[in-house]
C-alpha cells in the first residue's frame, strides 16, 4: 500500500530525514518510534504535503500513485488522513460545517453524492459519541477552546468520518491522560479491518499497549535504525534510545 | 472652492425648504462653501482621495426612478416600520404605514418641529464632518425616529435606501434624527444597496442619535453597493447617562466609500459597542472613521473592526479614543484585524488613543494578515480545495462578528450573501479603471 525508499527530505533548508525506507502493507499497523528531532513528526508533515516540508530525493508510492506529485487535498481524497500532533483552532468556521465539506469533498472523489444535512448531522452526532466528544463539540469553531485531549478526540473524531485507508497518527498520545488515551485507542482499534493501515507515531511505548503495532521501527537521525516486532518496544522502554544512536549511529 | 462646492451651493439656493430648517441650511452653507476642499495633506482624508467625487461633479439630485425596486432588490426579511427611498426620493408605496414618533420631517407637526429643531445638527458637528455640512446645506427632508420616555418600539425601524442607475452624476441625501427619551428603547436598520450595475450616484448620508438616561439603541448600518457608487456618510451619537449604543457596520462596494462614527460619551455610566466589518474588492475603496469622545467618567467602549481586502481594494481604518481628563475609570478597548488577500490589496490602519486621564483602562489592536497556512493546510489534508479552504477561512473570520448580530434577520440576510462574495471567482467583476 505504501512503498517509502530512500526518502530526504528538509525543513526551513535543514536536513532531516537522509534515507528513509519503510514498506506498509494493507491492514499493518507500525509504530516508528524515535527521540526528539530524530524526524518523526516530519515523516507524517512530508506524507500529507505540508507546505514548507519538502522531500529532496527519494520515492513515496501510495496504491502506485507517486504521493509526491499530488496536491495535499488530493492525498486527502486518496486516503491518506494525518492525524496532527497540533490540531489548528479556526475560530469562525464550525467544527460541523468544516466536517461536512470535509466529508463532501470525500464522497465527491469517490463519485458519491452529498449527504444531506441531516443525514450528516446524525453521523456526527454517532461518530462523536463513540470518541466521546459532547454534540456541544460540533457547533463550536473547529477545535476552538478545546482541551489538548478534546482536540485529539476531534481528529480521531475526523479520521472515523473520512474513513482513509492509511492513517498516520502523529503523537496523538502526547499529553493525553489514560482515560483519554483508551477512548483515543479505542477509536482506533475499532477502525482496524484488516485493509486499513495505520503508521503510529509516538515518542512513548505506554500507547503501544492499546494500539498493538505489527512492526516498531527506530528512527534516528532521519533513518529507520532498528525494526522488529511490538517487543522492541518494550526494550525501548527499558534501555532507552541511546543504545540504538550509539550503536549504529 | 471647488466647482463641486459652488454649484451644490446653487443646488441648495433652488430649494424651497421650510423655514424652520433655514439657520441649519445657512451654517451648513457656510461650513460648506469655507472649508477648504480636502486633498491628500488633509489628515482626514489621507488616504481617500476625493478625486471620483470631484471629477464626478455631481451637483443635481437624482431623478425618481419607477423601477420595480422589490424585485431588484431582495430587502432584509425582518419584521419592521419599513420606509423604502429610491436615489433619496421616499416612496410611500412600498413603505409601512407610519406608527407615532416615526414622521418624516416634511409632516412633522409643531410639536416634532421643535424637537428637531432642538437636536438636529447637534449631535453632529459639521465644522468636524464637510460633507455633514453639505448635508445641512441642502437639508430638505428627513426621518424622525422619536421615542418617548420609558417607551419601547413595537418593530425595528427599518430604512432602505435604494440606488438605481443614473444617466449623468448626480446625488442623493439621506437624514435621519433618532431621539430616543430616557429608559426607552429603539432599533433601528439602516441598509444602503444597489442591486443593479449601479453609475453615477453620489449617496451623502448622515444619521444622529440621542440616547437619552439608560435609554438603549440598536442600530444596523448595512452598505451593500455595488462599485460604481460613491458613498459619504456618518452616525452621530450622544450618550447620556447610563445609555446604551449597540451598532454593528458592514460596507462593500463602492470605488469610494466613507463612513465616520462619532460618538460622545456625555453621561457616566453610558456604553458603547461597535462591530464593523469591511469588505472591498476589485478596485473599491472603503474608510472607516470612528472617534469616540469620552467626556465623563466610568464610561465604556467596545470596538471591533474586521476587514479582508482583497484585489487591488483599499481599505482604510481610523480609530480614535479620546479619553477627557475628567474621564477616570473608563474602560475601552478597539480592535481592528485586516485579512489581505491578493499582493496588490492596500490597508492602512491607525488607532489613536489619546488620553488625559490617569486612571483608565484602554487597550487597542491592530493587524494586517494573510489567512494562516497552517489553517490552510489542515483543511486540505482534510480533502478541502485550497479554493474553498482560503473561502471558508476568509468567512470565518468575519463570521465571528456576524454570529454576535442580535437580529436574526440580518445574519440570515447577509450569511448567503457574503459567502456567495467569497465563493464568487474574482475575475468575474474583472478590474476597472477609473482614472
Amino acid at each position: 500500500m505504501l512503498s517509502i525508499k530512500g526518502l530526504h527530505a528538509k525543513v526551513e533548508e535543514k536536513d532531516i530525514l537522509k534515507g528513509l525506507d519503510i514498506e506498509v502493507k494493507p491492514g499493518e499497523v507500525h509504530a516508528i518510534m524515535g527521540p526528539n528531532g530524530s524526524g518523526k513528526s516530519t515523516l507524517g508533515n512530508v506524507l500529507a504535503g505540508r507546505p514548507g516540508y519538502e522531500a529532496t530525493a527519494g520515492s513515496v508510492q501510495f496504491k502506485d500513485m507517486d504521493v509526491l506529485e499530488l496536491d495535499t487535498e488530493e492525498r486527502a481524497r486518496e486516503g491518506i488522513f494525518l492525524a496532527f500532533q497540533y490540531p489548528v483552532e479556526i475560530p469562525g468556521v464550525s467544527n460541523m460545517e468544516f466536517l461536512k465539506v470535509s466529508v463532501d469533498a470525500m464522497r465527491k472523489h469517490k463519485g458519491l453524492p452529498e449527504l444531506s444535512a441531516v443525514e450528516f448531522m446524525k453521523l456526527a452526532r454517532e461518530t462523536s459519541k463513540r470518541v466521546d466528544l459532547d454534540a456541544n463539540f460540533l457547533k463550536r469553531g473547529v477545535n476552538e477552546g478545546f482541551s489538548g485531549g478534546e482536540k485529539k478526540r476531534n481528529e480521531i473524531l475526523q479520521m472515523m468520518l473520512l474513513e482513509p485507508e492509511l492513517c498516520i497518527l502523529d503523537e496523538t498520545d502526547s499529553g493525553l491522560d489514560i482515560d483519554a488515551l483508551q477512548v483515543v485507542a479505542d477509536g482506533v482499534n475499532s477502525m482496524r479491518d484488516g485493509h486499513r493501515s495505520f503508521i503510529v507515531v509516538t515518542h512513548y511505548q505506554r500507547l503501544l499497549d492499546y494500539i498493538v503495532p505489527d512492526y516498531v521501527h527506530v528512527l534516528a537521525d532521519g533513518r529507520i535504525v532498528k525494526s522488529g516486532d511490538k517487543s522492541l518496544a518494550l526494550e525501548l522502554e527499558a534501555k532507552g534510545y541511546s543504545w540504538l544512536e550509539n550503536g549504529e549511529g | 472652492m471647488t466647482d463641486f462646492q459652488q454649484q451644490a451651493l446653487q443646488l441648495a439656493a433652488q430649494q424651497s425648504a421650510p423655514a424652520w430648517l433655514t439657520d441649519l441650511r445657512a451654517t451648513g452653507a457656510e461650513r460648506w462653501a469655507s472649508t477648504k476642499w480636502p486633498t491628500r495633506k488633509t489628515e482626514a482624508w489621507k488616504y481617500t482621495p476625493l478625486l471620483p467625487l470631484h471629477n464626478d461633479n455631481p451637483a443635481r439630485w437624482a431623478s425618481v426612478d419607477n423601477c420595480a425596486w422589490q424585485e431588484a432588490i431582495d430587502p432584509i426579511a425582518v419584521d419592521a416600520t419599513r420606509l423604502v427611498f429610491i436615489n433619496g426620493h421616499f416612496r410611500p408605496e412600498h413603505s409601512s404605514a407610519l406608527p407615532a414618533g416615526v414622521v418624516r420631517f416634511s409632516a412633522a407637526d409643531a410639536g416634532q418641529q421643535d424637537l428637531i429643531a432642538a437636536h438636529l445638527g447637534k449631535v453632529m458637528d459639521s465644522s468636524l464632518h464637510l460633507f455633514g455640512a453639505l448635508s445641512d446645506a441642502l437639508l430638505e427632508d428627513g426621518i424622525l425616529v422619536h421615542v418617548p420616555h420609558g417607551q419601547k418600539l413595537d418593530k425595528p425601524v427599518y430604512i432602505v435606501n435604494v440606488a438605481t442607475p443614473e444617466a449623468t452624476p448626480a446625488m442623493s441625501s439621506q437624514r435621519v434624527l433618532v431621539v430616543v427619551e430616557d429608559n426607552a428603547e429603539a432599533e433601528l436598520i439602516e441598509h444602503y444597496v444597489s442591486g443593479i450595475e449601479q453609475q453615477n450616484l453620489f449617496v451623502n448620508s448622515h444619521t444622529e442619535v440621542v440616547v437619552g438616561n439608560n435609554a438603549q439603541v440598536q442600530h444596523y448600518r448595512i452598505n451593500l453597493e455595488q462599485e460604481n457608487l460613491l458613498h459619504v456618510g456618518g452616525v452621530h451619537v450622544d450618550l447620556h447617562r447610563d445609555a446604551r449604543f449597540l451598532g454593528f457596520t458592514l460596507a462593500q462596494g463602492s470605488r469610494l466609500k466613507r463612513i465616520d462614527y462619532h460618538v460622545n460619551h456625555k453621561g457616566q455610566g453610558a456604553h458603547l459597542g461597535l462591530n464593523g466589518v469591511y469588505l472591498p474588492r476589485n478596485r473599491q475603496l472603503i474608510d472607516y472613521h470612528t472617534n469616540v469622545e469620552h467626556q465623563v467618567p466610568n464610561c465604556t467602549t467596545d470596538e471591533v473592526f474586521r476587514g479582508i481586502v482583497g484585489d487591488s481594494a483599499k481599505a482604510v481604518f481610523n480609530g480614535r479614543i479620546h479619553i477627557h481628563q475628567d474621564a477616570q475609570k473608563t474602560f475601552a478597548e478597539m480592535s481592528n484585524r485586516n485579512l489581505l488577500t491578493s499582493p496588490t490589496a492596500e490597508v492602512y490602519t491607525k488607532p489613536e488613543l489619546e488620553i488625559y486621564a490617569d486612571d483608565v483602562r484602554c487597550g487597542h489592536g491592530a493587524t494586517i494578515a494573510q489567512l494562516d497556512e497552517t489553517s490552510v493546510f489542515y483543511l486540505q489534508s482534510r480533502g478541502v480545495s485550497r479554493a474553498d479552504a482560503v473561502r471558508m477561512l476568509s468567512f470565518g473570520f468575519i463570521n465571528e462578528l456576524l454570529n454576535e448580530v442580535p437580529e436574526q434577520a440580518i445574519q440570515d440576510y447577509l450569511r448567503p450573501r457574503l459567502t456567495a462574495l467569497f465563493g464568487q471567482a474574482d475575475e468575474k467583476l474583472g478590474h476597472m479603471n477609473y482614472e
